[in-house]
């Protein structure tokens, strides 16, 4: 079976809070020198769970992004990984786009690459923690979604067996394919890609599509289509302020805090 | 536009009762209808749950729609779609509130796109501007590293779901009065292409994360699960449980139904105590609502001792054991 695996570059998000910047005036995060951006840790666990899917039942994995030719990086990143294809989607008329014209743009490239049992989308892209395009392609394909998946299998009627994450355990569902599963953070550790898996995949052109390529309509992409406005984006004050205990040694200061804590009444 | 009115909360029943998040947002759902002067419903699904509908009633609700049966007692969230889209329809109401629960974030994109509005997940506050009247929707962004603040100008019903704990739970009062109508919703094949073939809840020992009072969490400076040992130590004198940040649950130290953060447990404690955990934003956003963190790390410039409100700097192997004696002899234990 063939799977569509969405991914998106984003800001690093292991960064430590003290390197994170925004310019408030421009609403926009200001990206810190040095810290090249990376895919989505909830995509590339996406493209994991396909891997293996394939392992097990074979086909064919294409990687999909929107973005400029930075971009390719993300998209070679997943084919050293192990997936077979890579699509960049790059036109200006994508700029700017919100979760819906995103998801858009997403299912008419998905319509054109055709030929597919499963689209695996991450939970949520760590930049903007939105949690909508997985979601978004499944109404507009009109196909079973199944969301915050930790396993998926195909059982053998051709069905999909897809568990699910729940607070306090987990859901099993049965859906037939095609069908979306977003992914969730406990699919573990994705696998690192070989050195053969990294040369090769540099050596491979990824092909751009355009708006015309996937024949999406200008009028449903980028900024002037955007649902909501952004009016205010800023790093919250912390104003709290932390009473460090200390003493003589470890041991003293760690008895001074257990009687700070009966004494304000906290325990 | 002027079509749309009121607030429509879709609330959840759990075994017989109304979730905590579902108080909270009957409280917040509450303001923001006497902001716009217009009215709260609340839309209930499950089996048996008049008794649940007149105590939303007495929580602050000015309707209360109930979809009553037996096959809406399963949490399959294209079922719980197709209810909710049904009664977002037949109410039209200009805010429709969940709360960001399993179900929540799951049917509130798919019902945003099939009602061809906007939605925003995840909101820990929500406003409406005194001049326009748009819902001032601000949510976590990056991790919790930055906030946003979105409105939608042209967008309605607006689909909102609500963090739990950024609101406070409504109280009920008993002169209230309101209405209780039974919503009558046909749910066919069409609408439901995967079958849920099991729920399964896995068993906890001890205190249910949400509900304990003092939490114990270990992260990365732990160095692996025999470490977890000592917090669980301290967590049992002060009548509490562990938890962990994602770094433990990576490595397979500890199982991933401990995990404190952006994408596990939400919790509210009266004691946290943060043990090896450098204060990555995505935990913090799990627990920054407890009313006390004390930050128990190595490195005096962890992030964490910026959310703490009290401190130590040390190797945990040194802190613990004399703070659970002191905490022993304190509590007379």
């Amino acid at each position: 079976m063939n799977t569509i695996v969405c991914i998106k570059q984003i800001l690093d998000p292991e960064i430590p809070p003290a390197k994170f910047r925004l310019d408030s005036e421009s609403m926009r995060v200001i990206p810190p020198e040095g810290i090249p951006p990376v895919i989505n840790p909830y995509d590339e666990q996406a493209v994991e769970l396909a891997l293996r899917l394939k392992d097990k039942h074979g086909g064919k994995i294409t990687a999909v992004t929107i973005g400029s030719d930075t971009a390719a990086g993300i998209v070679k990143h997943a084919l050293a990984m192990g997936a077979d294809e890579g699509i960049v989607l790059a036109d200006k008329v994508f700029e700017g786009s919100d979760s819906f014209a995103t998801a858009y743009i997403l299912t008419r490239a998905i319509q054109k690459i055709g030929d597919y049992g499963l689209v695996f989308c991450g939970r949520q892209a760590a930049d903007w923690d939105e949690g909508l395009v997985g979601s978004i392609i499944a109404e507009n394909l009109g196909l079973p979604l199944v969301t915050l998946a930790e396993a998926v299998d195909v059982a053998d009627d051709e069905e999909l067996r897809v568990k699910r994450v729940t607070l306090d355990g987990y859901q099993v569902f049965a859906v037939p394919t095609p069908a979306v599963v977003t992914v969730s953070n406990e699919v573990g550790q994705p696998r690192l890609p070989s050195g053969w898996g990294i040369i090769s995949a540099a050596r491979r052109q990824i092909p751009v599509w355009n708006a015309g390529d996937i024949d999406a309509d200008p009028h449903q992409c980028g900024a002037s289509t955007a649902r909501r406005k952004l009016v205010k984006l800023f790093i919250p004050v912390r104003e709290k302020k932390c009473e460090i205990v200390q003493g003589e040694d470890t041991a003293e200061a760690s008895v001074k805090l257990a009687i700070r804590l009966r004494e304000t009444g906290v325990i | 536009m002027a079509d749309y009115q009121g607030v429509l909360i879709c609330g959840e029943v759990v075994e017989g009762k109304i979730t905590t998040i579902t108080k909270e947002l009957i409280n917040t759902g509450r303001r923001l209808g006497d902001d716009l002067n217009q009215p709260l419903s609340v839309l209930l699904i499950g089996q048996d749950i008049h008794e649940v509908a007149r105590e939303v009633i007495l929580l602050g609700a000015d309707k209360v729609y109930t979809a009553d049966g037996a096959p809406f007692t399963e949490s399959h969230p294209e079922c719980y779609t197709a209810i909710t889209l049904n009664a977002c329809q037949q109410v039209a109401p200009s805010i429709i509130l969940l709360g960001q629960t399993d179900m929540g974030r799951d049917i509130a994109p798919r019902l945003a796109t099939r009602l061809r509005t906007t939605a925003c997940l995840d909101c820990v506050e929500l406003a409406i501007d005194p001049e326009t009247k748009l819902v001032l929707q601000t949510r976590p962004v990056y991790g919790g590293n930055a906030m946003a603040v979105w409105v939608s100008e042209n967008y309605q019903p607006q689909v909102i779901t609500m963090r739990p704990r950024a609101g406070t739970p409504a109280e009920p009062d008993t002169s209230r009065r309101g209405e209780i109508v039974p919503v009558s919703i046909n749910i066919d094949d069409s609408m439901i292409k995967g079958r849920l073939l099991e729920t399964v809840k896995e068993e906890i020992k001890g205190i249910r994360l949400e509900e304990a009072k003092v939490i114990v969490a270990g992260g990365g400076g732990i160095g692996g699960s025999e470490g977890f040992q000592l917090l669980q130590e301290l967590a049992q004198v002060l009548g509490g449980t562990i938890a962990v940040s994602r770094v433990p649950c990576d490595e397979g130290w500890m199982p991933l139904s401990l995990e404190i953060g952006q994408t596990g447990h939400v919790v509210g404690p009266s004691l946290y105590i943060a043990v090896g955990i450098s204060g990555a934003m995505q935990h913090l956003a799990g627990c920054s609502g407890s009313k006390c963190i004390v930050a128990v790390n190595k490195d005096p410039e962890a992030h964490v001792f910026k959310e703490a409100d009290f401190g130590i700097v040390g190797d945990y192997r040194e802190v613990l054991p004399p703070l659970i004696e002191k905490c022993k002899a304190l509590l007379a234990i």
